[in-house]
């Protein structure tokens, strides 16, 4: 049979089934294993309740469904103008009306997981790489390799800068897949980032775009988080950066957004590419007939992102909350004697706790980690399977819960460190 | 300047055809009844758009199914954060118990081998990547949908290589036929990975008999090769002989050993008129296939709120049965239709009981019997005729002088309009200023040029099929069909 078939799992999937064997609940389960390996955002989906109660009738077929037919007949690849405009238009609020959006330049796909495998399609060949940013999302290595047969030769971050991107980290990356004989075709950054649950400063990312002008390579930003960052300022956009420079050397960039965190809509696969690159949107657009938005989906955003009080709104208040929520993991962590990377954004923490750690060996934090699945009963994930290069960093997800549950979860971790201080 | 990939460059997106020119034609200058009644019919698109009546009243009886009403909105929150690739159960079950229905109950699905992807589309990419290598191939019988150039071979880099089936004997493909392809692809040292079936086809609007099936069953697992079976047009089937699918054949003793080689190709865009949801689905025999397509589902998955509504309605089991009267019915009638509006004219189909179209010979109208030729006429039928048709070229046709014309997607009026310009036009190719025709027609064109609004009346009635005194002698026409 195919050679592509074999696809293995990493070795975290034992935390998921040991969630899915016994999944915490409240009230029949509260002992069970605590969800805290999943990015979800369930912080404000009251906002988005009310909103629906309100507009029924916008939001479905309008009057007697007679919108019904139209819509499910709807396959063109460009999508809805209406949902393109919408979305165009969040994007923009989200980074506070900085810059524009132009609804032409929006690519839709079945959520960012299609968006990303689209563009290592369409931006590099079979055995080409991409450079990443050490640590980053478990999932780039099956969306960008798998089908693509395209690499990943990692850009190496550390504690000692907060995991910041320097020139030299990007050089000797480019280097690194020189001598394999690798060709590079283009540098992904996460921004902000996950696990990190930080933003990129803009001088980074100026930096950056340096990088790949100078090598002549593309810029793929994934910005799948920015609704999520606990203030508008804190968080600039590529977009913003390219705007300051009027758009120099824009079409090797390609910003990638989905609604699946800012939202809390992962169901509905929503995920666009937005590219600065005529061709890049043509080429996309036609890929894209493997993997639309539903038109039904389309529809119902399409009403419910035009409402810009209603956009408005919620963008603030889910920063707000997701600040206070961080807060609140922060000061619990702190608290049992662990500290955590400086974030600003994102639906997690970025934990260290290498100094609990025999060696500083990804083995023995694989071993921690075991013991936290199974003892302390949290699913987290530990940094190895983001490919953190120093041992002993675990991502821990809060905004997948309610506060009570974060509550029991942060007594298990403080018992759990109070137990080890005292055997140690 | 920064460049592209090698697939993003190339043009396995097919595009770059000429026969987007019917489309554009089309989108220049669409028909409209009252604002545009001269632009361009769309003929090319195989919807199908004749029981949305249907639908829309069980939405609005149903508001349940969405989650955007009052009655339904309490579901939202979990149908939108449920992002599992082995999508709601509900959904799979529905899909499954759909499937069975259609096919007379004669199977049984099993939820848990339904794979969801982005249309069918999605899911002959899928099934691509998952059976076959680049540089290998698949067996695919001509005439083919033009979609699968790319939809198997864009990204995949895999070939297709042609089954060729002749009108000599309407199309059937012939034992004889794929072992010449697979012969042929042995010859030039490329690996057969699978053979693909359009079960019922497109563009012939006919289905495969058992014989046929069994076949092909029989050709793949002395390869040991897969077969895909496309059966996105399985519920339009409106004549006898019924549908047979393959997981019938799957079912008989002979070839259940063989199963792990048989994969399902389905989607809600034909059947159902919901292109736009976006609803394929993989169903294979073959555990292996199942697990690996279902990962690869993470890039073209179904929204969870068109999971749900469709959840609903094929759960709905009263509204499923009348639904699938009520299209066959309504298929029927407008083939029929169409067909007897052509044959008034002299214009044969290929007998068919199922698709949203017609498969038509227009062999006699061509100026030689050549793709050009075929081109020329294309082009004559979209600039003066207004009708978007698609010429048999496109679908890799072996024979020149095929069109498929779509008929499903239009409403009646719309139709009645398609057929008289197909009228005007034969009528006029055929007109006696032609020297061969001429002799033979010196009545009929005395009767044309007096009596051009009774010739529309006698076009639009069907009892003067068999008048005696029917002007239709040319050659081209069979009055006495």
């Amino acid at each position: 049979m195919c050679k592509l078939r074999k696809y293995i799992e990493p070795t975290v999937v034992t935390g998921w089934k040991a969630y899915d064997e016994n999944p915490y609940n409240e009230s029949y389960n509260p002992s069970g294993v605590i969800q805290m390996g999943l990015a979800e955002n369930q912080v404000s989906f009251d906002v988005l309740e009310e909103y629906l109660e309100k507009h029924s009738e916008a939001t479905n077929w309008g009057n007697k469904s007679c919108g019904f037919r139209e819509n499910a007949l709807f396959q063109d690849y460009h999508g809805l103008l209406s949902f393109r405009k919408a979305m165009a238009s969040f994007m923009e609020q989200i980074r506070g009306g900085r810059v524009k959006f132009s609804p032409e330049r929006l690519v839709i796909t079945a959520g960012a997981t299609a968006a990303n495998e689209l563009l290592t399609f369409i931006l590099a060949d079979p055995g080409d790489a991409l450079l990443i940013p050490t640590p980053y999302y478990p999932g780039f290595d099956r969306d960008l390799r798998w089908r693509t047969g395209v690499k990943i030769v990692p850009i190496k971050c550390d504690s000692s800068n907060n995991f910041e991107i320097t020139p030299e980290s990007l050089e000797a990356a480019y280097n690194e897949a020189v001598s394999m004989n690798i060709k590079v075709r283009g540098v992904l950054i996460t921004n902000p980032s996950n696990p990190l649950g930080s933003t990129i400063k803009r001088s980074v990312l100026e930096e950056i775009l340096e990088f790949v002008t100078r090598k002549n390579i593309h810029l793929i930003s994934d910005e799948i988080y920015s609704g999520s960052a606990f203030s508008c300022t804190e968080f600039v956009s590529i977009s913003e950066v390219l705007e300051a420079r009027g758009y120099l050397e824009a079409e090797r960039v390609h910003v990638v957004y989905s609604l699946s965190k800012d939202l809390g809509l992962p169901g509905f696969r929503v995920g666009t590419i937005y590219s600065y690159n005529d061709k890049v949107v043509t080429t996309a657009r036609r890929m894209s007939s493997f993997t639309l938005i539903s038109s039904q989906t389309q529809q119902l955003l399409a009403s419910m992102l035009s409402d810009k009080e209603f956009t408005q709104n919620y963008i603030k208040i889910n920063r707000e909350r997701l600040r206070k929520r961080y807060e609140m993991i922060i000061d619990g962590l702190r608290r049992a004697g662990i500290e955590c990377l400086k974030g600003n954004a994102g639906l997690f923490c970025w934990m260290n706790l290498s100094n609990l750690l025999e060696k500083h060996t990804k083995e023995h934090e694989l071993d921690l980690w075991k013991t936290i699945v199974h003892e302390v009963k949290l699913n987290i994930s530990p940094g190895s399977s983001c490919h953190c290069s120093e041992p002993g960093w675990f991502r821990v997800c809060f905004a997948n819960m309610s506060e009570r549950t974060l509550e029991v979860a942060l007594r298990r971790i403080h018992d759990f460190m109070e137990k080890r201080s005292l055997i140690v | 300047m920064v460049l592209l990939s090698k697939i993003a460059t190339n043009n396995g997106h097919g595009e770059n055809s000429s026969y987007f020119d019917g489309w554009k034609a089309y989108e220049i200058d669409p028909y409209h009844p009252t604002k545009n009644s001269h632009g361009v019919i769309q003929m090319g698109l195989a919807e199908n758009q004749l029981c949305f009546d249907l639908i829309q009243e069980w939405v609005e009886n149903n508001p349940k199914a969405s989650i955007c009403t009052p009655q339904g909105s309490n579901g939202f929150n979990d149908i939108a954060v449920y992002q599992d690739y082995h999508g709601l159960p509900e959904f799979r079950n529905s899909v499954a118990r759909f499937m069975e229905k259609v096919r007379g109950n004669k199977v049984r699905f099993n939820p848990d081998r339904i794979v969801m992807s982005g249309g069918a589309t999605g899911a002959h990419e899928t099934l691509a990547f998952c059976l076959a290598d680049p540089g290998e191939a698949f067996l695919v019988p001509t005439p083919y949908y033009p979609g699968y150039d790319r939809d198997l071979r864009w990204r995949t880099g895999i070939q297709l290589l042609p089954v060729v089936c002749e009108s000599s004997n309407d199309f059937k493909i012939t034992r004889e036929a794929l072992e010449d392809a697979y012969e042929k692809a042995r010859e030039a040292n490329i690996k057969v990975k699978g053979l693909i079936l359009n079960n019922p086809s497109n563009p012939l609007g006919t289905v495969l008999d058992r014989t046929t099936l069994r076949d092909a069953m029989s050709f793949i697992s002395e390869r040991n090769i897969h077969l895909i079976c496309d059966e996105i047009y399985s519920a339009t089937v409106f004549n006898e002989p019924g549908f047979i699918s393959i997981a019938e054949i799957a079912e008989e003793s002979a070839y259940r050993k063989h199963r792990d080689l048989i994969h399902i190709v389905y989607s809600l865009s034909k059947d159902l008129g919901f292109p736009g949801f976006r609803v394929g689905i993989i169903y294979s025999y073959n555990d292996a296939v199942v697990n690996c397509a279902r990962k690869m589902s993470s890039f073209g998955l179904v929204s969870t709120q068109t999971q749900h509504l469709i959840a609903s309605m094929l759960s709905d089991d009263i509204f499923v049965e009348k639904f699938l009267d009520e299209s066959a019915k309504r298929l029927a009638e407008r083939h029929s239709l169409f067909t007897q509006g052509l044959a008034k004219v002299g214009i044969k189909s290929l007998k068919a009981n199922a698709g949203l179209f017609c498969w038509i010979d227009l062999k006699r109208l061509l100026k030689e019997p050549t793709f050009e030729a075929e081109k020329e006429l294309w082009h004559l039928i979209i600039d003066e005729v207004k009708l978007n048709v698609s010429p048999g070229a496109s679908f890799h046709c072996s024979e020149p002088g095929w069109f498929r014309v779509c008929f499903a997607n239009m409403d009646d009026e719309t139709m009645k309009i398609a057929l008289s310009r197909i009228h005007k036009f034969v009528i006029q190719k055929t007109r006696p200023d032609q020297p061969t025709t001429r002799k033979q027609c010196k009545r009929s064109k005395l009767e044309i040029s007096l009596s051009s609004r009774r010739l529309d009346e006698f076009i639009m009635t069907p009892r003067m099929l068999s008048s005696p005194h029917s002007h239709m002698t040319s050659p081209l026409v069979r009055a006495r069909n």
